[in-house]
């Protein structure tokens, strides 16, 4: 039987564009970006920090339409619904890794800037939750027999669609101690030009390698539906052949 | 019948039911009791200390006690293949959600209001704000709960470690309800703010929460 490639020409490129990227990235961010006044050194790990912040908030939407979608063509057309499961799963895994890193930088840097490495302030607890509701999502996932698996994640993922935005919005209430966001927070936020190539290379990169990261899980996801498929199949066959 | 006739139905069974074992009311109330005593002993609270902390005790005890009970809830459909019968009744996949959810908040209300002098007795409340508030609160918090969990132990009905997985999705997704009912309820007994843009949040959530049950829970129940 036809294995599904886990590595074509495309998945080749795209990873020696990723490399380049990162390398390019790491070079600007840590030794051509200038020093930050105020916070000297310690500053660069903005670079990882905020573009990892921001792609971690990207990969829940892919996991939330992958579940729409699955939900949508469960019943119409099962291998459609089977690739959106397999997107889904995916992104949750991605989203993990992400904002993971995003909140272990957080506390490297709360603790240099701040001198504490954590604190219940809007953003950081906000962070906290998205990152408990896709481990709970993945604990469901490894907790359901092999079966429902699909169909309960979706919901649960629906659900933590809808609670993405109250979270934000009741943790605002709550307090808030993170500095106003840097883009889009007023007349005084953005970073100066000096910054912008480094802090731009970084975004790029990482979502090029977070995009490499989906595909591979991906692969590897729809390796596993395959053969699962190949052994119901084969199980279907002995029990025919039993019969005659 | 009509739709409310249905919720009406499924909710005179499971009141029925409860009324002859009593299981879940009486474990609850219980466990709910032992939460604030060992909270109470763990925190050794002044007057004005409880004050703060209390709100936010009720609902931890609350919340552990009601996941303890809403894991059983679905369990008793699984005997003699209930479940099954109810699948391919005619009646709306939604109606039998929502007698179940308002079955399961009668419960915890009952225990609410058993547990609440005893509540005022061991943390010396005397409030501040305006305690009718409390009269909206508690229900709005209870269904936040009562909803979501109810809606997450039929997901969980056919996974393995059901007991462990309750609370392990259902309190990521309560959390902004569960700091709703925890401010408000501070707001109220403490009077040093307004608990109005939490009930606010708390209703939201409700609408938001309740929508989303009803019409997810015909694919959770079929689901295969």
């Amino acid at each position: 039987m036809q294995r599904s490639r886990i590595f074509g020409p495309i998945g080749a490129v795209w990873f020696v564009l990723t490399l380049a990227a990162i390398v390019h990235a790491t070079r600007l961010g840590l030794l051509l970006a200038p020093t930050e006044a105020t916070m000297g050194n310690v500053q660069r790990i903005f670079y990882y920090h905020v573009p990892s912040s921001m792609l971690s908030l990207v990969f829940p939407y892919v996991n939330f339409i992958a579940s729409v979608a699955y939900l949508f063509w469960r019943r119409r057309d099962p291998l459609k619904a089977l690739t959106a499961d397999a997107v889904a799963i995916s992104s949750a895994e991605v989203t993990v890794v992400y904002s993971s890193i995003c909140l272990l930088t957080g506390m490297l840097w709360g603790r240099a800037a701040w001198g504490i490495w954590w604190t219940w302030d809007a953003r950081l607890t906000s962070m906290l939750l998205l990152w408990l509701l896709y481990v709970s999502y993945l604990m469901l996932r490894k907790f359901s027999s092999t079966g429902q698996t699909h169909t309960l994640a979706a919901v649960l993922s629906v659900f933590a669609a809808i609670d993405v935005p109250i979270v934000f919005m009741s943790i605002r209430w709550w307090r808030t101690q993170h500095p106003a966001p840097v883009f889009g927070g007023g007349p005084d936020s953005g970073i100066d030009a000096s910054m912008k190539p480094a802090f731009g290379w970084n975004v790029l990169a990482w979502a090029l390698w977070g995009v490499l990261l989906l595909a591979l899980r991906y692969a590897l996801e729809r390796r596993r539906q395959e053969r699962e498929q190949e052994a119901a199949l084969q199980a279907i066959e002995a029990s025919l052949e039993m019969a005659q | 019948m009509n739709y409310l006739s249905h919720v009406l139905t499924h909710l005179r069974k499971d009141l029925r039911l409860e009324w002859r074992s009593r299981d879940a009311i009486n474990g609850m109330l219980f466990f709910a009791l032992l939460v604030v005593v060992v909270f109470s002993l763990a925190f050794d609270p002044t007057a004005a200390m409880s004050r703060q902390i209390a709100g936010g005790i009720l609902w931890v005890a609350l919340l552990f006690a009601s996941t303890t009970a809403l894991n059983q809830a679905w369990t008793r459909e699984q005997r003699n293949r209930v479940l099954e019968a109810q699948r391919m009744a005619p009646s709306p996949p939604s109606a039998l959600f929502l007698g179940k959810a308002l079955a399961n908040l009668i419960f915890v209300a009952s225990v609410e209001i058993v547990l609440a002098p005893l509540f005022t007795v061991f943390y010396n409340l005397h409030v501040l704000g305006q305690g009718w508030l409390l009269a909206v609160i508690m229900p709005l918090g209870t269904w936040a709960l009562v909803c979501n969990g109810t809606f997450f132990a039929a997901l969980g009905l056919r996974t393995r470690n059901r007991e462990l997985l309750l609370p392990v999705i259902l309190f990521p997704i309560s959390i902004p309800a569960l700091l709703g009912m925890m401010q408000a309820t501070t707001a109220v007994l403490s009077g040093e703010f307004s608990p109005n843009p939490w009930i606010r949040l708390l209703v939201a959530y409700n609408i938001a929460f309740t929508a989303a049950c009803l019409l997810l829970f015909e694919i959770v129940l079929n689901a295969e």
